[in-house]
């Protein structure tokens, strides 16, 4: 059944255990919907499903009906859209739209495009990404108008690691420390692998916290971005370092393919979907918890 | 033929400096943005009477196209300023995803377009903009013609809805057209009247378009002249009517003629009405370093151009 959104105004999970049934079930959506148009990106996705379902349903605040303005609540901004799988299934289970609609993932004049866009009209997306890079930018921007507007909602942000090798992401971060913009809060997928290999290999970040640091942010880190626990203690402390004149970073250390075992420990899954067998094997490790679509 | 006069040379940039003053004043949701060239884009004023609702981001283009995206989502109307070819091919793919694909409603405002920007050299004298710009869906594309029409543009793209690029330039120019003008965005200005040719012309080109025109009319040659301001979207019944009319055309643009208005007049009447074309543009080629009146000359971009460009066309009707 799809979730209302009416339904879903005052939708706060306290328990732990139902935010992870809603991680297990996440991880289905991501393995099916790329499995169904056999392309997508499964492996940064599934580390991620930790992070967006606690910011979704644990951390921002949100208005009941989507707005493109975003005046009056917390925003997000998607910078590595490439892992619109987990994105958008968040976004269903969240009820910006029916969760049906997962199963156009990627067809044709379906809302749910490869990679994110506010082209389509498709309720939760306000920027466009996938070429990398930009999205800090935006994030900056939307948090400058918050400031504008007298608005102290936050805006936050996902990046990946990889994608800091654009040039325009350090340019994000000088502006953002050089002009306190202290409502954002950025979040780096640390999960050290892209699609040639590990980041360490491809072109070394070293350390990124360090980095962030001496550009003037206050850093946190996660060690284990896919301890449910840990991500939403991150993101309250995160919030609670909000507003004191420097941007916040936070770098999450991930497991890329997080929750299906031959996924794990390897960057072959950053842009390739099981096939009938190995989908099997998948849902097997994740047994249905709230219901598929 | 209608007489024009120039009431005192200015630079287009200013106008678009006193259109930001204007808009600073009467619309609050107004913010503009700059990567380190204020005072190349006339600003001073609108920064010093809304601080707050400018945006200093530094030699940083990509960022700052980012940045006004986002300033887009909580409402604001962001007017993002640099030189031309930094607007446009520095940050081609920005403007594409963030803003266009993204339809947010940033103004994307370039001076120092063209050759006019003089002694630079190539490095700064982008003639491809147009192009790189009309090409992207949903974009809105002016390149206007005096001091008058720049600001007169400036205070209209507020009020328009989505992305639009506004080009402009560094020299100081005639201004002639009036100083209280409503600038309709898409809507072709006829200036002049004429039965033998008609000249469409854009930005600088539409005063050396009157000089020939007038003579031209010496000569006994009744010249139309059409002012588009607007690229796109292109007045397209203003030209076909006029072709239709005088059964031949020339297109003045200082730009690249490959990408630019003249091939966007060149689609019109292939489709509509098939008439013989001359193209007075840069001829897929790069600028270099010298006065503005040289380099004018050098590259065929003036009043005596579009003039033997006018003779030429007429023995191919």
């Amino acid at each position: 059944m799809p979730l209302l959104l009416e339904a879903l105004q005052s939708y706060k999970m306290s328990d732990l255990k139902e935010l992870e049934d809603l991680v297990v079930q996440v991880r289905r959506d991501i393995v099916r919907m790329v499995h169904k148009v056999n392309s997508g990106h499964p492996g940064g996705s599934l580390g991620c499903t930790e992070f967006f379902v606690a910011l979704y349903n644990e951390v921002m605040e949100l208005k009941a009906d989507f707005e493109m303005d975003g005046i009056g609540e917390d925003v997000f901004f998607l910078s590595n859209g490439h892992i619109s799988p987990v994105f958008y299934s968040v976004l269903a289970r969240r009820g910006y739209f029916p969760v049906e609609e997962l199963n156009t993932f990627r067809l044709i004049d379906s809302r749910l495009q490869g990679h994110p866009t506010t082209h389509e009209g498709l309720p939760g997306v306000r920027v466009a990404s996938g070429s990398l890079g930009q999205g800090m930018s935006v994030a900056i921007g939307a948090a400058l108008a918050k400031k504008l507007n007298g608005d102290d909602h936050l805006v936050y942000s996902l990046h990946g690691d990889g994608e800091l090798q654009e040039g325009q992401n350090w340019e994000a971060i000088m502006y953002a420390a050089g002009n306190k913009v202290d409502n954002l809060i950025a979040t780096i997928d640390r999960n050290g692998q892209q699609i040639d290999g590990a980041t360490e290999e491809v072109l070394p970040l070293g350390d990124v916290a360090e980095k962030f640091r001496v550009f003037g942010w206050d850093v946190l880190e996660i060690e284990d971005g896919n301890n449910l626990q840990q991500v939403i203690d991150g993101l309250a402390e995160a919030k609670k370092r909000t507003g004191n004149g420097k941007p916040v970073c936070i770098v999450m250390t991930t497991m890329m393919g997080n929750g299906v075992d031959f996924m794990m420990h390897t960057h072959a899954w950053h842009g390739k979907a099981p096939n009938d067998e190995q989908l099997a094997v998948a849902l097997e490790q994740n047994e249905e918890t709230l219901g598929d679509y | 033929m209608t007489k024009y006069t120039d009431q005192g040379k200015q630079d287009t940039r200013s106008g678009y400096g006193a259109g930001m003053t204007e808009l600073g004043r009467t619309n609050p949701n107004v913010v503009a943005l700059c990567a380190d060239l204020v005072g190349s884009l006339k600003i001073e004023t609108f920064i010093a009477e809304n601080p707050d609702r400018f945006f200093q981001v530094g030699i940083a283009e990509a960022n700052m196209m980012g940045i006004a995206a986002g300033l887009t989502i909580g409402g604001k109307i962001p007017f993002a300023s640099t030189f031309a070819n930094f607007a446009t091919g520095r940050v081609y793919d920005q403007i594409r995803q963030s803003i266009a694909y993204s339809d947010k409603n940033v103004k994307i405002c370039a001076s120092h377009a063209g050759l006019t920007l003089g002694e630079d050299g190539a490095t700064h004298q982008i003639l491809e903009d147009i192009g790189l710009m009309k090409m992207l869906p949903g974009m809105t594309v002016i390149n206007p013609c005096d001091f008058n029409q720049t600001k007169a543009a400036t205070i209209a793209i507020a009020e328009h809805h989505g992305p639009v690029y506004l080009r402009f330039g560094r020299p100081k120019v005639a201004n002639f057209t009036p100083a209280e003008q409503k600038f309709e965005i898409g809507k072709a200005l006829l200036l002049n009247e004429g039965s033998d040719v008609t000249i469409i012309a854009t930005g600088h080109l539409v005063w050396q378009a009157l000089l020939a025109c007038e003579n031209l009319e010496n000569q006994g040659i009744s010249a139309e002249v059409i002012n588009i301001h607007t690229i796109k979207p292109l007045d397209e019944k203003a030209i076909i009517d006029s072709a239709k009319k005088t059964g031949c055309v020339v297109t003045a643009e200082e730009h690249n003629y490959l990408g630019g208005l003249g091939e966007s007049v060149a689609r019109t009447l292939a489709q509509n009405h098939p008439t013989p074309q001359e193209f007075i543009a840069t001829k897929d080629t790069f600028g270099e370093s010298g006065t503005p009146e040289q380099l004018m000359e050098k590259y065929g971009l003036n009043n005596k151009a579009i003039e033997e460009a006018v003779l030429k066309v007429l023995k191919r009707k």
